[in-house]
């Protein structure tokens, strides 16, 4: 006998099945005889019934699944056959597994001969567990579908209650996307701290020099600059000069000019385009954009012209911004009152002078939030920047140049063969820090002002 | 309809047999009306008779509706306002607008002024459109109030001044008619009367259209009054006439408060 959890939960989902039909069954007697109303419908009652029954037995599955492995290994470790196992170390937790696997059936003998002693008592202790579990869980089934079984009456408010639950449930869903970004902050800001114990916050935010090594760190050698001044040009500078005209142009002639047929067609286009894998970018970048311009470059006589340029990086990101860019402003320019181009052209206005000096003013603080998204968006875009921008830390302002970025250096960090607590793999978490931070506050000042842009026209 | 006592000598405007659709429902059938000179013509009727959709295509702007077409005549000055030759930029300086909801743009109130003129290459230097801008202000009768904050928004006015600063912004750029779309409907009673008393004070500068659902507005403001109903012009004559002595059944049902 094991714990199976998934058959469990069948087991559980069936009996609230039975609690949903006997809670209607007796309400509908209820209902039935003389005189009596029922405050709700009968489904309701059966609803309470069945939640009360599954909710408090599913919760408690949930956390004996996770609590049991805990308590079945240490009742095999009290056991006097566990004794003699190493006291610590890889090699007490390799027995133990062993041993657990061939108790549980998923392999047929043992590897490890110190293992063979401790099968019997973790099948004991599997087994027993197992039925403390079974028994707790299928008790609190029944407790909870027989109070609210006997709570069923002709004026018992089922529905009240059945949309409290939901709304619980709702909330509940709600709160795990919230609580995992606080959680990713935590191991980021845990990891962060660790890193800033070997190496001080001022040399990561203010050094120069970018040259982490293996092993102790190395004094001036974590100096950031260099990546994110590579960031801000790519991200913040070329793909913002790339971005911005052609994606106000867009938005100005989808929502001005564009016949509505164009309009149905150009606008599902573009998103198309924003949702194409940066990968893909990536490989545009590097392949087709970068060559093209190191010769480009070399026949203008640049110095330092690479086939991994910031300029190349910047505007394949750029372009890859262009949608989200035209779809913010064309949102902005459309939430522009029709009242206001009205009244620019019953002055006699063009089409032209309105749109340059009414709507795109009128719109332009909810173009700025666009803008600060997709820069946010861009800073933080990693692929076409590892494969198109390189892996040396310049600090240049050649476009032409090769350049690498906060993301580029973290991927560059985190892969190969590290040790998971050496200066240089931590300083990946600092850096993830450092973006997820100014990403934070891009996002948040873009949401005020789209937000303060709304309310002065609703 | 009978007209024999209010022929408009040299009418400013002048519609004939004037059909607008919008895609396949007619909104206007038939309409033929002068706008005098030195008149305030009002336009009563109840909700969704049409007279906002005649208003607009005295300046053209139902252009800006893509299902809109007009049929007919309508003649500026003796000009065909529809035909290829005119200028639909030339139209609209000369024909100006002022709307239901007062709708300055989000520029300082002298900027809201000095925009047509701009445009319109009125006022070459700064110097100029000072002027410019303080003789609309004052014809509008708003200089008094925003004289010391010329540079604050257009929008941090009250909705009356907003009224009156679309006012001010459309005779800056010195047209010759000015058609008001409901001007005071947003509006409350004290700024209303503000309005009507600027109508009153720019009679005989511009020739005005004012749609109005208020009768008794038009019977305040207005010289000559037009009725329409159900897209057609019931009656046109002189206001005094319409409210005191009407022709047509429907007039008089509109107006003594029967339907509407």
């Amino acid at each position: 006998m094991t714990f199976n959890a998934a058959a469990l939960l069948l087991l559980i989902a069936g009996l609230a099945l039975i609690g949903w039909i006997a809670g209607r069954q007796r309400s509908n007697l209820l209902a039935g005889r003389a005189g009596t109303k029922l405050h709700s419908r009968p489904q309701y009652h059966g609803w309470y019934v069945a939640l009360w029954l599954f909710a408090p037995a599913a919760l408690f599955l949930a956390v004996w699944s996770s609590v049991s492995p805990g308590l079945i290994t240490n009742e095999v470790l009290t056991d006097e056959a566990a004794q003699s196992l190493p006291s610590f170390g890889f090699e007490r937790g390799a027995i133990l597994s062993d041993a657990r696997s061939v108790a549980l059936g998923k392999q047929d003998a043992v590897r490890l001969p110190a293992a063979a002693p401790l099968v019997q008592p973790y099948a004991d202790a599997a087994h027993k567990y197992a039925w403390i579990g079974i028994a707790a869980m299928l008790a609190l089934a029944l407790a909870g579908g027989l109070y609210a079984f006997t709570r069923i009456k002709p004026d018992f408010r089922a529905r009240t209650r059945v949309e409290r639950i939901v709304m619980a449930v709702l909330l509940l869903a709600s709160l795990v996307a919230i609580l995992t970004t606080f959680g990713i902050v935590l191991s980021l800001l845990f990891e962060s701290i660790r890193f800033f114990q070997l190496v001080s916050p001022l040399e990561l935010l203010f050094g120069t020099n970018w040259a982490p090594q293996s092993g102790a760190p190395v004094d001036d050698t974590f100096g950031g600059i260099p990546l994110f001044w590579g960031t801000v040009l790519i991200g913040a500078i070329i793909a913002m000069i790339v971005a911005i005209p052609i994606g106000m142009m867009t938005a100005v002639y989808l929502t001005q000019y564009a016949a509505p047929v164009v309009r149905r067609w150009v606008k599902p286009i573009l998103e198309i385009l924003a949702g194409v894998p940066t990968v893909v970018y990536g490989y545009f970048a590097a392949l087709t954009v970068a060559p093209a311009l190191r010769e480009f470059a070399v026949m203008l006589g640049i110095p330092n012209a690479s086939t991994e340029s910031a300029l190349a990086a910047g505007i394949v990101m750029g372009v890859m911004i262009i949608p989200f860019v035209s779809s913010m402003a064309d949102d902005s320019i459309n939430a522009v009152p029709q009242a206001m181009r009205d009244g620019s052209l019953a002055l006699g206005a063009t089409p032209n002078e309105t749109i340059r000096q009414v709507l795109i003013p009128a719109a332009l603080p909810g173009v700025m939030g666009g803008i600060l998204l997709a820069v946010s968006r861009a800073i933080g875009e990693t692929m076409i920047v590892v494969m198109a921008a390189g892996l040396s830390a310049n600090l240049t302002s050649n476009p032409f140049a090769s350049v690498t970025t906060v993301t580029a250096q973290i991927v560059k960090l985190l892969t190969g063969d590290q040790e998971f607590d050496s200066a240089k793999t931590l300083a990946a978490f600092a850096l993830g820090l450092v973006l997820f931070v100014v990403t934070l506050l891009l996002n948040i000042a873009a949401l005020r002002i789209v937000k303060k842009y709304r309310e002065a026209y609703e | 309809m009978t007209q024999d006592d209010l022929t408009i000598a040299d009418p400013k405007m002048k519609a004939e047999g004037v059909n607008v659709f919008y895609g396949e429902k007619q909104a206007i059938n038939n309409v033929s009306i002068d706008v005098g000179t030195d008149l305030v013509t009002a336009f009563i009727g109840p909700s969704g008779c049409g007279k906002s959709t005649f208003l607009r295509s005295l300046n053209r702007m139902n252009d800006t509706v893509a299902s809109a077409k007009v049929t007919g005549r309508i003649e500026l000055d003796g000009e065909d306002i529809y035909a290829p030759s005119m200028d639909v930029v030339q139209l609209r300086a000369r024909v100006g607008m002022v709307f239901q909801k007062p709708n300055p743009f989000p520029k300082s109130i002298y900027d809201n002024v000095g925009y047509g003129p701009r445009i319109h290459g009125l006022a070459p230097t700064k110097a100029d459109l000072d002027v410019i801008v303080e003789r609309a202000l004052v014809r509008a009768g708003l200089w008094d109030e925003v004289k010391d904050r010329l540079l604050e928004s257009g929008t941090a006015l009250s909705g009356g001044q907003q009224q009156r600063l679309c006012i001010a912004r459309a005779i800056a750029v010195d047209p010759e008619v000015i058609l008001m779309d409901e001007p005071c409907s947003a509006l409350d009673p004290i700024a209303t009367a503000k309005i009507e008393e600027l109508i009153h004070e720019l009679r005989g500068k511009f020739a005005i259209v004012i749609v109005t659902h208020n009768m008794q507005q038009a019977a305040r403001v207005s010289q000559r009054t037009a009725f329409f109903h159900l897209g057609t012009l019931v009656e046109y004559g002189k206001t005094t006439d319409i409210f005191t002595n009407p022709k047509q059944e429907r007039t008089k049902d509109y107006i003594t408060g029967r339907y509407g």
